[in-house]
């Protein structure tokens, strides 16, 4: 079992959901984020003033797979996410130990999806 | 804190028994001439409802304001800004009817203040002044007390995310009494020393120079006296809610028409010109603010073209009821320039913290609406008010210019003072800790926004 964290795009959310899904990838946590990269930040103009927001919005996903999936997940967000630009985001993949489904107790690679 | 909090409560009963004393006092109730001379005139009640809608209108401004500037600070700092506007509804009202409304509007001392004969609203009725012909007095009453709330609340722009509550409501509540009333006085008052009624013939149709110069000075004195925000200007947050400071500026647009309308305390034609140059004074203003952004930043904003139209209708405050179209609509766009100039330009290279820009748009507003009232006025919009520099009359512009200049010194220099002596009693900033963690859990215990349901 791996467990998937990615960084993208807020406006490549839909398409890497999208295409997960199209991947019968259903189980994924997505939250709100903010972070900084290689991109630094982009300054916006409040009342004449340039705020050089070194912080960026960002959309974190996290998604557990069964080693099987783990290609076509990564292959799903790499599709949806890339645009070729600095600021696409990341991929970490890490090992999953244990997983477990809390309304069965079933653990496993069972419990995941 | 406790000394600070005592103290504050003995100031407070003292002011309450002083006027108390003045109540029961009888024998000197003698009712002014202001009064008597007008006791003839029957109620209007065309003129009273509008009164009293205006009323009503002004005082939606400060929640308003109050959401105007919310929105502009940071998260952890919103509450304290509603918290602030609001008390200073409830402290400067109070001060007004136990005090506030005979100093400003009181039989004149020497052209400097009024006397206390009306503390406690005592010998002011139903009958109508002559301050506002047709409509009862103490609707004229409630009308100014309105404007005494708005000014001292601009103030809390600059002073916004750094100051402690309880300094806050001590040096409002000061400023109410040593600034605002002697102002409002000197300009509105009967015999007041700048002001057409018996002074030396300086305009001011609803507040250009009592309200916005005024407090755009008080509020320079507040940025320089009490410094920098920390990490200004190079890491302060954005604005944390930008729709909320733009309903809060609809708000205070709306009000605009029965602060600027409603001073003309009747319902007639002066009022729906007033009504129009307001309007039309703050949408050149918006339009300006938002092509000078657009030229210079790449971008219109949102927040550009909510501080435009601001600027605008502070502007034309003084010149609402006395201005054509045409004045309104330079009126407008010079205050989009001069305003857009000082907000982008002076503030950046002067390196004061004017947090929300109160004197960058109320102050230098007031200036320029208060001078071009000089410029534009004819009396064939207001046959009582004036002639300007453009129909024949320069002297105005001069009147203008010196009433505009001892407003902004004194307002400039009490305001110091008062800070002073506020900060020696109870200090005025709160600390590098409290400033960090924000106001609202500082000195409300209290939190804007929970992140769980």
């Amino acid at each position: 079992m791996k467990y998937i964290i990615a960084v993208i795009q807020p406006d490549r959310l839909d398409d890497v959901l999208r295409l997960l899904e199209e991947k019968e990838i259903h189980l994924v946590t997505v939250s709100n984020v903010v972070g900084r990269g290689r991109q630094k930040g982009i300054a916006e103009v409040y009342r004449s003033h340039k705020e050089a927001g070194s912080l960026l919005k960002k959309i974190k996903l996290e998604i557990a797979v069964n080693d099987t999936f783990l290609k076509v997940a990564i292959d799903a967000i790499l599709e949806g996410a890339r645009t070729g630009k600095v600021g696409d985001g990341k991929i970490f993949v890490m090992d999953l130990p244990e997983c477990m489904r809390i309304r069965t107790g079933e653990t496993g690679p069972v419990a995941i999806g | 804190m406790r000394k600070i909090a005592t103290g504050c409560v003995i100031a407070w009963l003292i002011m309450c028994a002083v006027g108390a004393v003045a109540w029961a006092d009888e024998a000197s109730s003698t009712a002014s001439a202001v009064s008597q001379a007008a006791a003839a005139v029957p109620i209007d009640s065309g003129h009273t409802t509008w009164v009293l809608i205006s009323t009503a209108l002004v005082m939606l401004m400060t929640p308003g304001l109050a959401f105007f500037y919310g929105g502009l600070v940071r998260r952890k700092n919103i509450l304290s800004v509603l918290m602030q506007c609001f008390m200073i509804m409830c402290i400067v009202s109070i001060q007004w009817v136990v005090l506030g409304y005979s100093m400003a509007f009181g039989r004149d001392i020497s052209g400097l203040i009024g006397n206390l004969d009306w503390m406690w609203l005592k010998g002011v009725g139903m009958e109508s002044s002559s301050y506002a012909p047709g409509v009862p007095h103490q609707a004229f009453v409630l009308f100014q007390m309105m404007f005494a709330v708005i000014t001292p609340a601009l103030i809390i722009g600059t002073f916004a995310e750094r100051m402690r509550f309880s300094a806050f409501c001590l040096f409002s509540l000061l400023w109410a009494v040593f600034v605002y009333d002697p102002v409002a006085h000197w300009i509105w008052g009967k015999g007041g020393f700048l002001g057409c009624l018996g002074g030396m013939g300086a305009v001011d149709f609803a507040g250009g120079m009592v309200v916005h110069v005024n407090a755009g000075m008080a509020a320079l004195a507040a940025a320089l006296f009490l410094g920098k925000r920390r990490g200004y200007p190079d890491s302060i947050s954005p604005p944390h809610n930008l729709p909320f400071a733009a309903l809060g500026a609809g708000l205070l647009w709306f009000g605009w028409f029965g602060f600027n309308a409603g001073s003309a305390l009747q319902a007639n034609g002066i009022a729906v010109s007033a009504f129009m140059a307001t309007h039309i004074a703050g949408c050149v203003a918006g339009v300006t603010w938002s092509i000078l952004d657009w030229m210079k930043f790449g971008k219109p904003t949102t927040l550009g073209m909510i501080t435009g139209a601001v600027a605008g209708l502070a502007a034309v405050t003084p010149a609402s009821g006395f201005v054509d179209l045409t004045g309104a609509m330079w009126i407008g766009l010079g205050s989009g320039i001069i305003c857009w100039i000082s907000v982008t330009f002076a503030k950046a290279r002067f390196k004061y913290d004017d947090t929300l820009d109160a004197f960058g748009v109320h102050g230098v507003g007031g200036i320029w609406g208060s001078l071009a009232v000089g410029m534009w006025a004819t009396k064939a919009v207001n046959a009582g008010g004036v002639n300007g520099l453009l129909h024949g009359n320069p002297m105005q512009l001069l009147i203008q210019a010196k009433a505009v200049l001892v407003t902004m010194i004194y307002s400039f220099v009490v305001s110091a003072v008062l800070f002073k002596f506020v900060d020696m009693v109870a200090t005025l900033r709160v600390s590098d800790h409290e400033e960090r963690v924000g106001l609202d859990l500082t000195q409300h215990k209290e939190s804007g926004y929970t992140l769980l349901d």
